[in-house]
C-alpha cells in the first residue's frame, strides 16, 4: 500500500503512494481536477458528481479519478475531448440544478462551481438544459447558518461533515430520483434537529447552500 | 394519542428482539414495521434508529428512498394511479393531479379523515384503457378529470346510501 510509485499525469513525473486515489495525488500536485463530491477521508467515493473524469492509457473510457488507485507507470490525461464532453454535460446537469443567482449568494467569489467554470472554460448559464424550477425554500431557523436547498447540488460533504466529522447525524439524504435532497429526520427545522450549530457542514459545503448568517 | 404510541413502541421493541444491533439489519426490520403497522410512522423510525444505534435522519433516508415504504397510514381505500408508459402517455399525470386537488392531498398522502390515498403506480397490465386507475381492486379505465370526479362522487353516494340503511 504505502510502496512509492511514479506516475505520468499530463506529461509530469509524480511520485506518488500506491493505491492513493488519483484524484488526491493530482490534487496534491497541482494538477487541477474538478470535483465536488469527493471527500479524501472516504474509503469508498461515492463519485456522484460525475466532475473528476480523467483519461489513463490502457483503458478504453474515462474514469473518475476519485475512484481510481494508483498504480505504477499508470499515464493520465486530464483534458482530453471525451473528458471535456461528459464534464461539461455533467457541470450543465448540476447547474440545471442550482438556482443561478450569483450576485446575491454568500459565495460569490468563492464558489466552487465558479472555479471549475473558471479552471475549465464552462459558461455558468444552460445551454441545452432547462433549469429545473425549484422553489425557493429557505431554512433559516438556527441561529448562525441558514439552508438554501435551491442552490445544493446535492454532492453530500455536509453530510460527511455531520456524520462523520461532527458525529452528530442531524442531516441526510432523503427521497431519489430528482426529489432528492438534503433534509433532516421527517423534515424538520434544522432547530428541531439534532444539531448542534458546530457549523462544519457550513465549511464542506462547497456552493451556497449553506452558509453564516452575516451578523 | 399517548396510548396509540406506546402500542407503536411496543410492537416496534418486539420486532427489534429478532435483530442484532447492524446498520444492514435497517431494511429488514423496516418492512417488518410496516407490514405490521401498515406504514412507518415517525415514531417506529425514532425507535428503529435508536435500536440499531444510526442517525433517525437515515432511517428516513432509506423510507424514503424505497418505493415499498409509506410514511402515511393506508386510507380506508387506495386509490392507485397508473403512470405506466401508455398511461403517462394518455394523460396519467393529468388523473394523478386532479385526484391531488380533488382530496387535496399530495402522491403518497392520506386524506385528513382516512378515508382516501393516493398512489403513483407502474403499470397495472390493461394499458388498452389507459389512462387507469385502480380504486382498491376495482379497475377504472379512460380517466379523464370529469372521470375523476364522478369516481370521487359515486364513492360518497355509496357511502350515504350505506349510512341510510343503517
Amino acid at each position: 500500500m504505502n510502496r512509492k510509485v511514479v506516475i505520468i499525469i499530463d506529461g509530469q513525473k509524480i511520485t506518488a503512494r500506491e493505491g492513493e486515489k488519483l484524484l488526491w495525488v493530482a490534487l496534491e500536485n497541482k494538477v487541477y481536477i474538478p470535483h465536488l463530491c469527493a471527500v479524501k477521508e472516504q474509503e469508498r467515493p461515492t463519485a456522484g458528481c460525475r466532475l473528476c473524469f480523467v483519461e489513463i492509457e490502457g483503458t478504453c473510457n474515462p474514469v473518475t479519478a476519485c475512484t481510481q488507485p494508483v498504480k505504477a507507470g499508470m499515464t493520465v490525461k486530464t483534458r482530453t475531448p471525451a473528458v471535456d464532453r461528459l464534464v461539461r454535460t455533467a457541470f450543465e446537469l448540476l447547474l440545471s440544478e442550482h438556482r443561478l443567482n450569483c450576485g446575491e449568494c454568500p459565495k460569490n467569489g468563492s464558489c466552487e462551481l465558479q472555479k471549475i467554470a473558471r479552471e475549465r472554460g464552462l459558461k455558468l448559464n444552460l445551454h441545452r438544459l432547462k433549469p429545473l424550477s425549484k422553489k425557493v425554500i429557505i431554512d433559516d431557523s438556527p441561529r448562525s447558518f441558514a439552508f438554501d436547498a435551491g442552490r445544493c447540488v446535492l454532492c453530500g460533504r455536509c453530510v460527511w461533515a455531520d456524520h462523520r466529522i461532527a458525529g452528530v447525524g442531524a442531516i441526510g439524504f432523503s427521497r431519489r430520483g430528482i426529489h432528492r435532497r438534503i433534509t433532516t429526520f421527517a423534515d424538520r427545522e434544522l432547530a428541531q434537529s439534532p444539531c448542534t450549530e458546530c457549523g462544519l457542514c457550513v465549511e464542506a459545503c462547497p456552493v451556497g447552500a449553506l452558509y453564516f448568517k452575516k451578523n | 394519542m399517548e396510548g396509540k404510541k406506546e402500542t407503536i413502541s411496543n410492537y416496534v421493541c418486539e420486532i427489534l428482539k429478532n435483530y442484532s444491533v447492524e446498520r444492514r439489519n435497517l431494511l429488514p426490520v423496516l418492512r417488518e414495521v410496516q407490514e405490521k403497522l401498515g406504514y412507518l410512522p415517525v415514531r417506529a423510525m425514532e425507535k428503529v434508529a435508536e435500536a440499531l444505534g444510526i442517525p433517525t435522519v437515515d432511517v428516513y433516508g432509506a423510507a424514503t428512498f424505497f418505493n415499498l415504504f409509506r410514511l402515511s397510514p393506508p386510507g380506508k381505500h387506495q386509490i392507485k394511479v397508473c403512470m405506466g408508459t401508455a398511461c403517462f402517455m394518455a394523460g396519467g399525470q393529468i388523473a394523478l393531479d386532479s385526484f391531488e386537488r380533488r382530496l387535496d392531498v399530495r402522491t403518497g398522502e392520506t386524506t385528513p379523515d382516512g378515508e382516501f390515498s393516493l398512489e403513483e403506480v407502474a403499470c397495472v397490465g390493461c394499458c388498452s384503457l389507459a389512462p387507469v386507475v385502480v380504486v382498491d381492486d376495482f379497475v377504472e379505465g379512460n380517466v379523464t378529470p370529469t372521470r375523476v370526479d364522478g369516481i370521487l362522487l359515486s364513492w360518497d353516494i355509496g357511502k350515504k346510501k350505506q349510512r341510510e340503511q343503517d
